[in-house]
């Protein structure tokens, strides 16, 4: 591999029916230490989680904290392996004919603290230039390099490329972040609630940069975050994690429009209104999420559904199809065989009330 | 080709990070205690490297018709010793010795402990364990008594008490370099370093060595003060150097018996002891808050 192949853009693989990337049955179980034996249990971090993502378009995962939409990103870049499952990129399985440097060269990854994510000894133009350096680029290319992409993410290198991150705002150091993660030219971007710590004007700052440099750059983005507004806004496609499983993936109208996991639907209903007619009164749903660490049986959302029937308690529910176009939900009311008695009914009027 | 991205990477990155040590130097030069303990430190040290040069008396010949003369005695300004060598050239030599003894065992203590706490610090797992568990032991005696052991068992002298000193020190500055290596090792920018494609050893020497060495540094910087009190103490108690040797431990040793007759002499050697630890230990906290860019 030559220093000029790592900065152009790569080339595409099979054609745009090929997703980008694809994950088969990915998990990750975290043993937890503690107890007079040593080992408590593992946190089944994510739990069998199939998804894939197209070419050029955004999928949004989303979930409360703690639910594994952020081990899926550190996972799906290798920064944690997998206890079981795959990860194709373009068609090619890592580990195979896919090595983890080659992944890890197409796909990149921005954090959520801006802060912690830029070595504070470096300065912005040194900290974007690492990545082409350590794939050989030579060191005036890889600064060229830098002073490009800051120019792409708005900053002036002739201001910014010498600045130490405590000499930027929140804003400005993680549109650095982006600048870094663009360094090798990318064909897939990691965005792991990436604006969320920014506040409100600077996050559709860095939204519509994000949204413009997809459309120069050719990117596809998987984003994450707990911000339904956000992600309505930016992604095609979203799916839904609870505890480390997927429990509701579709486009993002779809979903917004006739989401058929209750888990969604109490999410949807917590989301903000600036419509004072339209207040959420009470908590669509109660309580805290279960110990990961011994998760409840049959479908892991029963113990905090309204509609949990015995079946639900002793069944896992797997994805089924909702009808609309590419939209699933691993709910038993969805699967018309399932034994529930509000099972094969339309959402529209089985899920009315909640 | 890694070799080769190695050195680019060095490339690109060494002329950043000088800019930081030329701003944390020129903060170190605005605060006035530092530059006084800096300039006490530095006239002492060159005072006993050019002591052959500055004309002093010998400090081995004495003389038993003038002991003990008082501080101001015309000819020896700081008095004489009990066996009537002049106290001026006593110690000025004995900065030899006793800054040797005192900086010495700190270096070579960071050198190991920074080497084994980053190790331990950045591969985490059994490796930790490993060494952590067996810098416990150490740490588990007190670090007088762990000198005293070490040097009784290896016998007197300056090496024996270089190494026993060396083995105190090694386990305090490797749970400082283990506590700071694994908190900068779980910081995103180190997995921003690896989802970039980078090796092990270029995240280490190029995003975790700059970011830990300087708190292992300042920290070894105040140890420097305790190695100088108790490499003095094995010399007191006849485990270091030996006399006729000038050394400030030993001095203060066998003035001791003359502290009745005149106690501003015998306390002499006592002061340049704690003269030259405070200014170490204001030198390394001034260089601490010196190091804080952000503030």
């Amino acid at each position: 591999m030559s220093a000029a192949d790592v900065l152009a853009p790569a080339a595409d693989v099979g054609g745009p029916q090929q997703p980008l990337l694809e994950v088969r049955a990915l998990s990750k179980h975290f043993p937890v230490r503690g107890g007079m034996l040593g080992r408590a249990g593992v946190v089944r971090a994510v739990d069998d989680v199939s998804f894939s993502v197209d070419k050029g378009e955004v999928l949004g995962i989303v979930g409360e904290s703690g639910c594994g939409k952020s081990t899926t990103a550190r996972l799906v870049i290798g920064l944690i392996q997998p206890d079981a499952g795959s990860i194709l990129l373009d068609g090619e399985q890592l580990g195979a004919s896919l090595s983890l440097r080659d992944l890890r060269r197409r796909v990149q990854m921005v954090f959520q603290d801006s802060y912690a994510s830029l070595n504070p000894r470096l300065t912005v133009e040194a900290s974007i230039a690492f990545g082409p350096a350590v794939h050989g680029v030579s060191a005036a290319d890889a600064r060229a390099r830098a002073h490009d992409l800051l120019r792409k993410v708005g900053l002036d290198p002739a201001t910014f490329a010498d600045r130490y991150p405590h000499e930027l705002s929140g804003g400005q150091r993680q549109r650095v972040n982006i600048a870094r993660a663009l360094a090798l030219a990318p064909r897939l971007v990691l965005l792991d609630e990436a604006v969320s710590a920014l506040d409100k004007s600077i996050e559709a700052q860095v939204l519509n940069l994000l949204i413009d440099l997809k459309d120069d750059l050719g990117l596809t983005y998987v984003f994450i975050s707990h911000d339904l507004n956000v992600v309505r806004f930016i992604s095609d496609r979203v799916i839904v994690m609870y505890l480390g499983e997927v429990v509701e993936s579709g486009p993002v109208d779809a979903l917004w429009s006739d989401a058929r996991h209750p888990y969604t639907r109490a999410l949807l209903a917590a989301m903000p209104s600036l419509d004072p007619d339209n207040r959420t009164r009470e908590a669509p749903i109660a309580g805290d999420p279960p110990n990961p660490i011994n998760p409840p049986s049959g479908c892991r959302f029963h113990t905090r559904c309204a509609f949990a029937e015995a079946v639900c308690g002793e069944k896992s529910p797997s994805l089924f199809a909702t009808g609309n176009e590419r939209h699933t939900a691993a709910c038993h009311m969805v699967d018309p065989a399932s034994g529930h008695s509000k099972a094969g009914q339309s959402s529209h009027r089985g899920l009315e009330h909640v | 080709m890694s070799v080769v991205a190695d050195d680019l990477v060095r490339i690109a990155i060494v002329d950043k990070t000088r800019g930081y040590w030329s701003t944390v130097f020129r903060r170190l030069s605005r605060d006035p205690v530092s530059v006084t303990c800096a300039t006490i430190i530095l006239a002492i040290a060159l005072a006993a490297i050019l002591a052959d040069w500055l004309g002093l008396a010998s400090p081995y010949t004495g003389s038993m018709i003038r002991r003990l003369r008082w501080i101001g005695t015309p000819g020896y300004p700081l008095g004489t010793d009990e066996l009537g060598r002049d106290m001026v050239a006593r110690l000025v030599y004995g900065g030899r010795l006793s800054l040797f003894l005192g900086l010495s065992p700190v270096v070579l203590a960071f050198l190991i402990g920074t080497t084994l706490g980053v190790t331990a610090g950045y591969l985490g797992g059994f490796v930790n364990q490993a060494i952590m568990r067996v810098v416990d032991v150490f740490y588990a005696f007190p670090s007088v008594l762990l000198a005293i052991a070490i040097s009784g068992a290896l016998g007197a002298g300056i090496i024996n008490s270089i190494v026993s000193l060396t083995i105190v020190f090694i386990p305090p500055v490797v749970r400082v370099a283990e506590s700071v290596t694994t908190g900068v090792r779980t910081l995103d920018f180190v997995d921003a370093a690896r989802a970039s494609g980078a090796g092990p050893i270029t995240i280490m020497r190029v995003h975790v060595l700059g970011n830990v060495l300087g708190p292992i540094f300042v920290y070894a910087t105040s140890l420097i003060s305790v190695c100088m009190i108790l490499a003095s103490g094995l010399s007191f108690l006849g485990l270091g150097t030996k006399p006729p040797e000038p050394e400030w431990g030993l001095m203060l040793n066998t003035l001791r018996t003359a502290i009745y007759v005149n106690p501003w002499v015998a306390a002499l050697p006592g002061a340049m002891i704690f003269i030259v630890s405070i200014c170490f230990n204001l030198l390394s906290d001034g260089m601490r808050s010196a190091m804080d860019v952000r503030s």
